[in-house]
């Protein structure tokens, strides 16, 4: 199974997944079938379904109370599919700003928001966003007062993490779409805030 | 990791090859629990990844880390040997 | 109980300490959380102990999870930031005292 249109040789570690899965697929492990589709899904799984998740908290009290007390029943609860998934979803006040990171390898909600981005996963980000938040915040262009509590949430163990950002002021009466529109992959990492377009 | 020095988040983002994804995914299947049992768990994937040497680690990109430490999981698992794995490269990198 | 679980002993609001232990194996108690103080957030519920699911091995008793929370001030030394940041992690109760 070639990807690329014209001939190149495979790299040593493509050479090695494709030992591997046809290796697995032999031995009745694994069908092509199965990791096609284990493909597709991880491809569906976007920033979308967090920020409708986020939407839908800021205009359902009930909602956003559930989501804070269970995270991965609340979605559960609105027909997301987030198999193994233990999520906590930490809320943003005018007092707090949240940021998460797993400075051991590269923990992320893959089952709600799919596949983190590459700087996430970065030596640069998870050494130092633990030790130096509001630096790296300004460096994603996010400036945080002294007033404000910054929370960095490490996600060590079992747990997955989001952030639910404060609604912007000034969309009074926008549907939980045009809402949901709004929150970037970044404000449910925590390395920036939703903005008015 | 947390608290050492580094440089300046390069925010780089790419569009992940397929066979990225499907390292993904087999990382996914494996691990998960089906018919009662598991291939193997994420905590070994894990122990093998840091098992990575250091100067490895660096040059390598995330996902040629993460087959490396699938494929060492799955030779410690018995799931299949370093001589099959071995053949079956030779195999797939003469046909092309 | 029908499940292999320890029980927890930490109460939210708890101070704790994590062991200043440096063990060799799979660990997923970051080195530099280890010997701070901080307070229990929360009990996430009990999991298979990663140190042991790493070695092929059953990972039972479940271990109980918590979040503890500690001051950024007190994890790093000339912490540069507000006085009320905080640092969130989880830790195994085995790893706590």
């Amino acid at each position: 199974m070639k990807d690329s249109g014209s001939y190149q040789p495979y790299s040593y570690f493509q050479l090695m997944e494709v030992s591997l899965r046809e290796l697995l697929v032999e031995k009745g492990v694994v069908t092509e079938a199965e990791v096609a589709a284990a493909v597709e899904d991880m491809r569906r799984r976007t920033p979308e379904r967090g920020a409708g998740v986020v939407a839908r908290a800021w205009l359902d009290r009930d909602f956003k109370a559930k989501l804070l007390e269970n995270g991965t029943e609340a979605c559960e609860q609105v027909g997301l599919d987030v198999p193994a998934l233990k999520l906590v979803v930490v809320e943003n006040t005018p007092g707090v700003h949240n940021v998460i990171v797993c400075t051991l390898c590269s923990c992320y909600p893959r089952m709600l928001l799919g596949i983190p981005p590459d700087w996430y996963k970065s030596h640069a980000y998870r050494s130092r966003v633990v030790r130096e938040p509001r630096t790296v915040l300004a460096e994603f262009g996010l400036s945080l007062d002294e007033a404000t509590t910054v929370r960095v949430h490490d996600s060590t163990a079992d747990m997955r993490y989001l952030v639910l950002p404060m609604r912007p002021a000034g969309t009074e009466g926008w549907s939980e779409e045009r809402l949901a529109a709004l929150v970037t992959r970044d404000c449910m990492i925590g390395v920036a805030v939703p903005r008015l377009p | 990791m947390g608290g050492l020095p580094a440089g300046k988040v390069e925010r780089t983002e790419h569009d992940y090859a397929e066979w990225e994804r499907r390292v993904d995914a087999l990382m996914v299947l494996l691990s998960r629990l089906r018919g009662g049992r598991r291939q193997m768990t994420v905590d070994e994937l894990r122990k093998n990844i840091e098992a990575i040497p250091p100067e490895d680690y660096d040059r390598l990109g995330y996902y040629e880390r993460w087959i490396t430490s699938l494929t060492q999981t799955m030779i410690q698992r018995g799931v299949i040997t370093t001589e099959e794995l071995g053949r079956k490269m030779e195999e797939v990198a003469k046909r092309g | 109980m029908a499940e292999n679980v320890v029980c927890p002993c930490f109460s939210v609001g708890v101070r704790v300490r994590v062991r200043k232990a440096y063990p060799l194996g799979h660990i997923r108690t970051p080195y530099y959380i280890r010997g701070a103080s901080g307070v229990i957030e929360r009990l996430c519920g009990a999991f298979g102990n990663p140190e042991e699911l790493a070695q092929q091995r059953s990972g039972e008793p479940k271990q109980p999870l918590y979040r503890v929370r500690f001051r950024q001030q007190d994890v790093w030394p000339g912490y540069r930031g507000g006085d009320g940041d905080t640092l969130d992690v989880e830790i195994f109760q085995h790893w706590l005292e």
